[in-house]
């Protein structure tokens, strides 16, 4: 089995996790006796990612920065299949779900997690949750320098984090080393971005207050340009801010970017540099030899060299229309001319977006193991990906993705469609999402169709909550309850792009399930026939204006 | 109020001042954060040790030149699930030098002891149950590591991480 190259557990890592796991054994005791009560128990159980859904707990398990080993995909199957139904749901934050654990079973899914150097802290309640990064990190071709070395940096001095364990609400921190944003960090409570600047230094953008949910809001630049090694002591700063200033009085209100829009980005940028200022020389400054010592855990594998040009890989895209098409959706640029970043599409037709089951993610690491360095990413766009492929393996990689099922030619296409769990698993949905996703892919299951369609994003939330990222799809679709009917909001023009992030602007009245389609359909249609020379959905739209897409939808539903 | 210190359950040898009571002359009290601004002089000026309650929302940076003339300092959580008085705790201790009793009042449950303990409280008012139960038999959740400096006394530094800390085993 290759080497991992991302960040190892050391002795004092594993006695950390263990140590916790063990005091979460304890507190499922005193639970299952009775001696907590479930208000006290929740707090407790949400530090270990233990969640009360509608029909069973569910245990998010964290990935950070969306990095897994083919041994931790193959140990997060096994745990799906002992303690779950035998498959798991990926989702947007890039963590896995499971949706029917048992309490009693969860202290030694936790154990078994703990093995491969993984754990559920961090993915739920009001803390920091499970810092994620660019899915393409260290293989992006973009690439200015790996945030997975920060964001690694950041998952261990926020966890457990003594002061902001009972912040106002969660906190969501995303990190992206490259231009092309892919780690939408405009829309999280703190968004880093890794630049250089005029004198050839890399440090942080910092962007604080942005967020999906109730209340959509783009971040604000509170630091054009942080030197890396004060990161830490930054970020505790605007922590300490956030959790002084924080309201507390609504939850709908509490997250960090209702205190920068209330307060105004040049108060919340005083208060935050004031704070820091007087603990950036301290105890959090970043001694350059430990960043060195984390960013050599992230070295690069060693990629033999492979040729750019393969003549077999020619010939089968000429041979083979559906290979060609998932060369252009599915296949992406490697730093190495040699080499392809792959993902493996978790969205086969009418399939529930993200989900898999053991038997496939077993499949995955197989082919991880023999192609791509034995490294996994699962992407916020709850794919997977494998991020060191030969350009000469690709046909062989294409067909055994096709027998798992993950080889549609659908990356970025009208059925890649982000959709929260919804009704059928969530106590907060007013909707299903699930069934709406599957019957948008059953109906543009063509794949020629799709690729005519071009790029075209759809996210799919069953409720204000957002999970699904409606906001940002350029057909945002959320689901709401008028008196006990569940309809479908439709929006337009939403983008997580960096320099181009917007928010969806609401078409018209809702539609009921039965319709979203043909009112899908209707958008597709209009933006078919309006569309200018390699214009996107999302161009035309932003050319042309929300009129003609509202007109067709309402002639139809 | 059953009082948690280090040395285990102890009777709370302070005097918890109404903002109307007359102060007396001297013992142990602790007056209100308001009371304190209003009547400071005079409080320092009496014999007897002298302890402020702070709400989790009044500024801590108001004590900032008082710290070394204060006993005791008692942050309240309102509810367990309301972690202001967390930073107000690391700001008196860090910031602002002060060595006194730091107290957490209200709800205060034996899960998230471990948190204050971290962050500079070194008392807790126990009005929960359990909570007094597994403080009396000395069951804290136990862990030996973390990923964050703390002013906590048995802590120390270890490894090469600037951020790593291990308990230090206690003297037999």
């Amino acid at each position: 089995m290759p080497d991992t190259h991302f960040y190892r557990y050391d002795d004092y890592d594993r006695t950390l996790v263990a140590e916790r796991v063990e005091q979460f054994r304890d507190q499922v005791r005193r639970r299952l006796s009775g001696e907590l009560t479930e208000e006290q128990f929740k707090p407790l159980r949400l530090t270990n990612g233990l969640y009360l859904q509608l029909h069973a707990y569910m245990l998010r398990i964290a990935i950070p920065y969306g990095t897994l080993s083919s041994r931790q995909l193959r140990k997060l199957a096994d745990i799906a299949r002992k303690f779950d139904r035998g498959y798991g749901h990926f989702t947007t934050r890039q963590n896995l779900q499971l949706n029917w654990i048992k309490l009693e079973d969860a202290p030694d899914a936790l154990a078994a997690l703990a093995e491969v150097d993984m754990h559920a802290m961090q993915t739920s309640g009001n803390v920091i949750r499970n810092v994620t990064a660019d899915h393409f990190a260290g293989a992006a071709i973009d690439e200015i320098e790996d945030p997975r070395i920060w964001c690694e940096i950041v998952r261990q001095w926020s966890t457990l984090h003594p002061e902001f364990s009972f912040l106002p609400r969660k906190f969501k921190i995303a990190i992206t080393g490259s231009p092309n944003d892919r780690a939408a960090v405009r829309v999280h409570d703190i968004g880093l971005r890794l630049w250089r600047n005029e004198t050839g230094e890399v440090g942080f953008e910092v962007i604080v207050g942005g967020g999906l949910g109730r209340t959509p809001m783009i971040g604000k630049t509170l630091r054009e340009f942080l030197p890396k090694d004060e990161l830490l002591a930054y970020l505790e700063a605007t922590l300490r801010v956030y959790n002084r200033y924080g309201r507390r009085d609504n939850l709908y209100k509490a997250r960090i970017k209702i205190l920068v829009h209330e307060v105004g980005a040049e108060k919340m940028r005083e208060e935050v540099e004031a704070e820091y200022a007087d603990i950036k020389d301290g105890a959090l400054k970043l001694p350059a030899e430990t960043i060195e010592a984390i960013a050599r855990q992230f070295a690069p594998p060693a990629l033999p060299h492979r040729p750019a040009v393969v003549a077999t890989v020619e010939a089968l895209k000429l041979e083979d229309r559906d290979f060609a098409l998932w060369l252009k959706s599915n296949v992406s640029a490697h730093r190495l001319a040699g080499y392809r970043i792959v993902t493996a599409s978790l969205k086969p037709a009418g399939a529930p977006p993200g989900d898999a089951s053991s038997v496939q993610m077993e499949g995955v690491a197989d082919i991880a193991d023999a192609y791509s360095q034995g490294e996994i990413r699962v992407s916020h766009e709850q794919n997977l990906v494998l991020p060191h492929v030969a350009v000469e393996d690709l046909p062989v990689v294409w067909l055994a993705l096709g027998r798992l099922g993950f080889a549609e030619a659908n990356v970025g296409k009208i059925t890649d469609i982000i959709a929260c769990p919804g009704l059928d698993y969530c106590a907060l949905a007013n909707a299903r999402s699930i069934p709406v996703a599957q019957r948008i892919s059953n109906h543009f299951a063509r794949i020629g169709l799709q690729h005519d369609i071009g790029d075209l994003k759809i996210k799919i939330s069953g409720c204000i909550n957002a999970c699904g990222h409606h906001h940002v799809g350029h057909i945002g679709i959320l689901g709401v309850d008028k008196n006990g009917v569940e309809l479908y909001q439709i929006s337009l023009g939403g983008d997580v792009d960096f320099g181009k992030t917007a928010l969806g602007t609401i078409l018209g009245p809702a539609v009921t399930a039965d319709k979203v389609v043909e009112a899908v359909d209707a958008l597709v249609a209009t933006y078919l026939d309006a569309r200018g020379e390699g214009e996107r959905f999302v161009d035309t739209y932003r050319r042309i204006g929300v009129k003609p897409f509202k007109d067709r939808v309402y002639a139809v539903v | 109020m059953p009082l948690f210190r280090e040395s285990g359950i102890v009777e709370d040898p302070w005097q918890r001042l109404a903002d109307d009571t007359p102060v007396p002359a001297d013992g142990m009290v602790l007056v209100s954060f308001a009371r304190w601004r209003e009547a400071r002089a005079a409080l320092l000026a009496r014999r007897g040790p002298i302890g402020v309650a702070l709400a989790n929302t009044d500024p801590v940076e108001a004590l900032a030149s008082d710290t070394s003339r204060l006993d005791l300092i008692t942050l309240h959580f309102p509810k367990f699930s309301d972690g202001r008085a967390y930073s107000q705790a690391r700001l008196l201790r860090e910031r602002l030098g002060y060595q006194g009793e730091l107290r957490a009042t209200g709800n205060v449950l034996q899960d998230q002891a471990p948190f204050m303990l971290r962050c500079g409280f070194d008392s807790f008012e126990v009005v929960n149950e359990p909570t007094l139960r597994a403080l009396r038999r000395g069951a804290l959740p136990e862990a030996s590591l973390f990923y964050q400096p703390s002013v906590a006394p048995h802590e120390v530094p270890t490894g090469t991480r600037p951020w790593l800390r291990v308990t230090r085993p206690s003297k037999e």
